[in-house]
């Protein structure tokens, strides 16, 4: 993009350029080693639980059977945890950027970024022990009144540990990653596209709505995949908070699992063919992670022409 | 020639169709008794309150607004209602989870030796007499914090080089290349390992390389490095991104190398969020629990070599503390261990994380914005 | 700029600091014992023994290692508590020395251990009994008898209020609540869970139609929890709530069922634990001197508590090394003498083993040999 006559003759500081490229380029395909070491890793372990008669797999109905509703619960999880996140991330951020004063905008920067490194085991045991036991009575209530939704249907569990609470602990895990790169991202919109906006007579939201946004939203796609990758892949929390079982429509009556966490559940335990099934069943996360990012950098792609270097 | 009425009692041309400074107070009172009194109807409760009286001061301000300033300053003030509103939102779970976490963990803190010693001789019988005769909760964290603390600097020691330099080569020299593209895509799928997965794949690793039974302080390095570079990959790619290239066309104009423009104007514009990126990094994987466990064995006493023997770390003993009590009947100490942990961790991000921010100020470059 | 290079340098040497720092301090002499010569009799063994295994011996692991550690100076144990599974793995590819297992070896493991462990391949031994208490919570009742039909009944939720007249039967005296029952179950694959099952399996084999299994059928639908404190905890907050757990976890909040055995019904208790794993058999097609033992779980024999989880100590008949072997041997030896069980049973609550299998552990420990 800046290839300059006035440099590339000089002879001095070219080795420098080269080392430094050679490294850069060496740690972009270390990764791709890596990625592929763990992807080979997978598949070899995974493939007996692929080709054996299907009596043998858990549930005695073959891997297809047993994979597909733990598929969707990860789904619903993680989208429970998105929807709930995504929009409170985004404010929290624009309120530390653009709303709060700025003492005390730095302050919350830092507490929000502490949130993050809680271990999920605290996050687990929160949900497990405060959160299902305060939100039950609000399950109750959402099945005497909105019962006639599928997803609000009744009974309401009387533990309060389902899919929805599980959902609710997650988006309170990937909300502090979210907020913090988003933040990162708003504060770097150049000053005078904001100064110009207000200049022109608009509101701060106009404003926001004009040059920030669009100036982050690549940076805010990031964030949110960022949050899902952690929120499909959380395992301590939902193995402590949900109380797993078939698939069910209802969110607020127990069932439903993830994939992590009937990992974590039956790991310790298994032996001979389980290993391979709960590896494959790790492969087949890992396969949606890959479909979710194809989608998130065909949108990323969308709105290039807002990022500085290119 | 007659006065006309004092100037004073007119409003100001510049302030008219403003509400006046005192509007939100009016708008907030009206809602909190309004809100009280539709609470008391279906039955009271603080945390109801105080939805109702949001959702009604909201609705009250902006309409009050759309009237008098019009609706373009009403969306404005909705967009300020609902941003303060997430933010207070959020804040209800976050104080939550923290203060859960300082009510359980300050007595564990603060018992003597809990820093200092580790769980090396601690059995059930110890804390069976703790709690039936009132006698102080023996063992601590130590190991665990030396083993959290090694664990983690040999992780961020091999993730963020190779992190930043991949970052580096997807924004500065990648130029869309196929290759850029695939790392690019591919740090995003890495993004999705689960973590047990990275601490099965390292264990294997290690196991096929050095010998069965390999468990180290290292071998966990490694498998958080897997969940840490991607990370660290996406978070100073977004930050190198949006330096603005004037500065990089400004150094090359001036002469200077391309591996020098990135060490000494692109690096340090961006440093302040490519420090906060790999905190986020290191905080992302510093709780981390199953990868620990299949990787670095569980140790009860001191190990200060990472490179040989279990090591023991916070997350680990956090967990089991919990879910398998030292003493089965009297789960309480373990408990109390077991949040005492937790508060370490958290304590221990913070000062992580101001490290973080000093080193960031002092590589920073000296103009603000 | 000098003063920048300097703020890098003393940033640098402050982390190092820090990091060297927090290494020189710090002890490993928590309980404030001070090294006391040991009354051990007996050779002295020295090194390091790793397993790998079930974490429902975790506490009992925590006092074996303590006390042999008190009796073999320069003998150290470690344990890590990955789970049964994982504990099996270890020994047979060889990165354990000895696995903690709820369950004995599955005859192809057997097998698989034989290119590690020697010819004879891996041996179980018995080392740990915990009774399982059929726990629940109901409020001013702190006793209730059942038989396993009823019990089967309960956590398959074909018994909806406590009331029913199938507990009224059984419980004449008692004052039942008109309250939901709401079983809960371990999410987790378990040996408690496994052995569990396998007691509803063959006690009422009419009800419980399936199999014994460490995961709880899927097909029913009720509340879980992840591992023995978890359930404990969810049936302590919830009132009408009825589990299966290790008696050790059973806080004295919640009453525990009595289990109908021939015509008469068994308190929970450590000495009636013991003795269903003392009536009970071998299993079949091992070798002389393995000790897995099936447990019958369709006695009628009196003071029998048949709902019992046996933890075993899975190890080689053959080490590579003498020092190993010999480490093996005190270690198990000391596991399974009378002061190694009462460790456990004063640490974790669990069953000591009776004089009988005590004696018998021991002559299967001795067969342990090395690779001359």
């Amino acid at each position: 993009m800046t290839t300059n006559s006035l440099t590339t003759s000089q002879g001095a500081g070219r080795t420098g350029d080269k080392v430094f490229s050679g490294a850069a380029l060496t740690a972009g395909c270390l990764i791709l080693a890596v990625l592929f070491g763990v992807a080979l890793f997978l598949v070899v372990q995974a493939i007996p639980a692929f080709v054996a008669p299907a009596a043998d797999i858990q549930g005695g109905q073959g891997f297809a059977a047993y994979i597909w509703p733990i598929v969707l619960g990860t789904l619903i999880a993680a989208l429970i945890a998105l929807v709930i996140a995504t929009p409170v991330a985004i404010g929290v951020a624009l309120f530390i950027s653009h709303y709060a004063p700025r003492r005390l905008a730095s302050g919350l920067g830092y507490v929000i970024d502490l949130l993050a490194a809680i271990p999920s085991v605290v996050y687990g045991a929160w949900g497990a022990a405060f959160l299902a036991k305060e939100i039950a009575p609000g399950y109750d209530w959402l099945a005497n009144n909105l019962g006639w939704l599928p997803i609000f249907q009744g009974p309401a569990s009387a533990t309060g540990k389902t899919i929805l609470t599980a959902g609710v602990v997650l988006s309170v895990m990937v909300l502090p990653i979210i907020t913090s790169l988003s933040r990162e991202i708003f504060l770097q919109t150049p000053k005078l596209h904001e100064e110009a906006a207000l200049a022109l007579g608009a509101t701060r939201w106009e404003m926001i709505k004009m040059a920030v946004l669009p100036f982050g939203r690549p940076g805010i796609i990031s964030a949110v995949m960022l949050g899902l990758g952690r929120a499909l892949g959380e395992t301590m929390a939902v193995a402590l908070v949900l109380s797993s079982g078939v698939l069910t429509a209802s969110l607020i009556q127990s069932g439903n699992q993830t994939i992590a966490a009937e990992i974590a559940l039956n790991f310790p335990e298994a032996s001979g063919l389980k290993v391979n099934t709960l590896i494959a069943a790790g492969l087949v996360l890992f396969v949606i992670t890959l479909a979710v990012n194809m989608v998130a950098r065909w949108i990323i792609t969308k709105h290039k022409e807002f990022s500085g270097a290119n | 020639m007659t006065l006309t009425a004092p100037v004073t009692r007119k409003r100001s041309a510049l302030t008219k169709g403003q509400l006046p400074s005192y509007a939100p107070y009016v708008v907030l009172a009206v809602a909190l008794v309004l809100g009280a009194a539709i609470l008391a109807l279906i039955g009271f409760n603080v945390f109801g309150w105080g939805v109702v009286s949001a959702i009604l001061f909201t609705m009250g301000l902006v309409a009050w607004s759309g009237v008098v300033e019009g609706a373009r300053k009403a969306k404005d003030k909705l967009a300020t209602c609902l941003v303060v509103g997430a933010f207070l939102v959020a804040l209800l779970p976050l104080v939550s989870v923290i203060w859960t976490v300082l009510v359980n963990g300050i007595p564990g803190i603060i018992t003597p030796g809990f820093l200092g010693t580790s769980m090396n001789g601690v059995t059930g019988t110890l804390d069976n007499k703790a709690v039936e005769q009132g006698t102080k909760v023996l063992g601590g964290v130590y190991h665990a914090l030396v083993g959290t603390v090694q664990i983690t600097l040999l992780a961020t020691v091999i993730s963020v080089p190779v992190g930043l330099l991949t970052a580096i080569y997807l924004v500065e020299y990648g130029n869309d290349r196929p290759l850029a593209r695939a790392i690019t895509f591919f740090v995003d799928v890495m993004t999705g390992i689960p973590s047990i997965v990275a601490g099965l794949f390292a264990a294997a690793f290690f196991f096929a390389v050095v010998g069965p039974g390999t468990k180290t302080g290292a071998v966990a390095a490694v498998a958080l490095s897997v969940l840490m570079i991607p990370v660290v990959v996406r978070s100073s790619e977004e930050m190198l991104k949006i330096v603005p290239n004037e500065l990089r066309e400004a150094a090359y104009a001036l002469g200077v190398r391309k591996w020098r423009t990135i060490l000494k104007v692109v690096i340090p514009t961006a440093i302040s969020g490519i420090a906060s990126g790999v905190t986020l990094a290191i905080a992302r994987v510093i709780g981390e629990t199953a990868p620990i466990l299949v990787t670095a064995g569980f140790a009860t006493s001191i190990n200060n070599n990472v490179f040989g023997g279990w090591m023991a770390s916070l997350p680990t003993f956090i967990y089991t503390q919990i879910l398998n009590p030292t003493s089965p009947s009297n789960p309480g100490p373990s408990d109390q261990r077991a949040w005492g942990a937790a508060l370490v961790l958290i304590i221990l991000v913070m000062l992580l994380n101001l490290a973080a921010r000093l080193i960031a100020r002092i590589f920073a470059p000296k103009a603000g914005r | 700029m000098k003063a920048t290079r300097f703020g890098r340098n003393a940033a640098i040497a402050v982390i190092a600091a820090g990091a060297l720092a927090l290494t020189a301090c710090g002890s490993d002499n928590a309980t404030g014992a001070t090294a006391s010569s040991p009354a051990a009799a007996g050779a002295k063994v020295t090194g390091t023994l790793t397993g790998i295994g079930s974490s429902a011996q975790g506490a009992a692991m925590d006092a074996w290692k303590t006390g042999f550690a008190a009796a073999n100076q320069g003998a150290t144990v470690q344990y890590s508590p990955d789970g049964s599974g994982a504990g099996r793995k270890a020994i047979i590819d060889g990165s354990a020395q000895f696995a903690g297992s709820d369950a004995y070896l599955k005859d192809e493991e057997l097998a698989a251990s034989k290119a590690k462990c020697g010819p004879e391949g891996a041996i179980d031994i018995p080392v740990y009994i915990s009774p399982i208490a059929v726990a629940f919570n109901l409020p001013d009742i702190t006793e209730l008898k059942l038989d396993a039909t009823t019990v089967a009944k309960i956590f398959r939720g074909q018994i909806a209020k406590w009331n029913d007249p199938a507990i009224a039967a059984l419980n004449p005296d008692a004052k039942l609540p008109d309250l939901k029952v709401t079983p809960v179950n371990r999410s987790d694959d378990s040996g408690t869970t496994k052995n569990f099952t396998d007691y509803l399996a063959s006690a009422a084999a009419d009800v419980w139609t399936d199999k014994a299994d460490g995961v709880w059928p899927a097909s029913l639908k009720g509340e879980n929890a992840k591992g023995t404190s978890g359930v404990v905890k969810t049936v302590t907050d919830t009132p009408g709530a009825v589990t299966y757990a290790d008696d050790s976890a059973v806080s004295g909040k919640l009453g525990t069922a009595q289990i109908k055995v021939g015509s008469e019904f068994v308190k929970i208790s450590a000495e009636a634990a013991a003795k269903a794993v003392e009536i009970s058999k071998p299993a079949e097609g091992r070798a002389a001197n393995d000790f897995a033992i099936k447990l019958d779980r369709k006695t009628t024999e009196a003071g029998v508590y048949p709902v019992v989880l046996v933890s075993y100590h899975v190890v080689c008949t053959t080490y590579d090394k003498k020092e190993t072997a010999d480490l093996v041997k005190a270690f198990e030896n000391y596991v399974v003498s009378e002061g190694g069980q009462q460790a456990a049973a004063d640490a974790a609550k669990s069953a000591p083993l009776s004089a009988a299998l005590q004696e018998k552990a021991k002559a299967a420990i001795e067969s342990i040999k090395a690779k001359s």
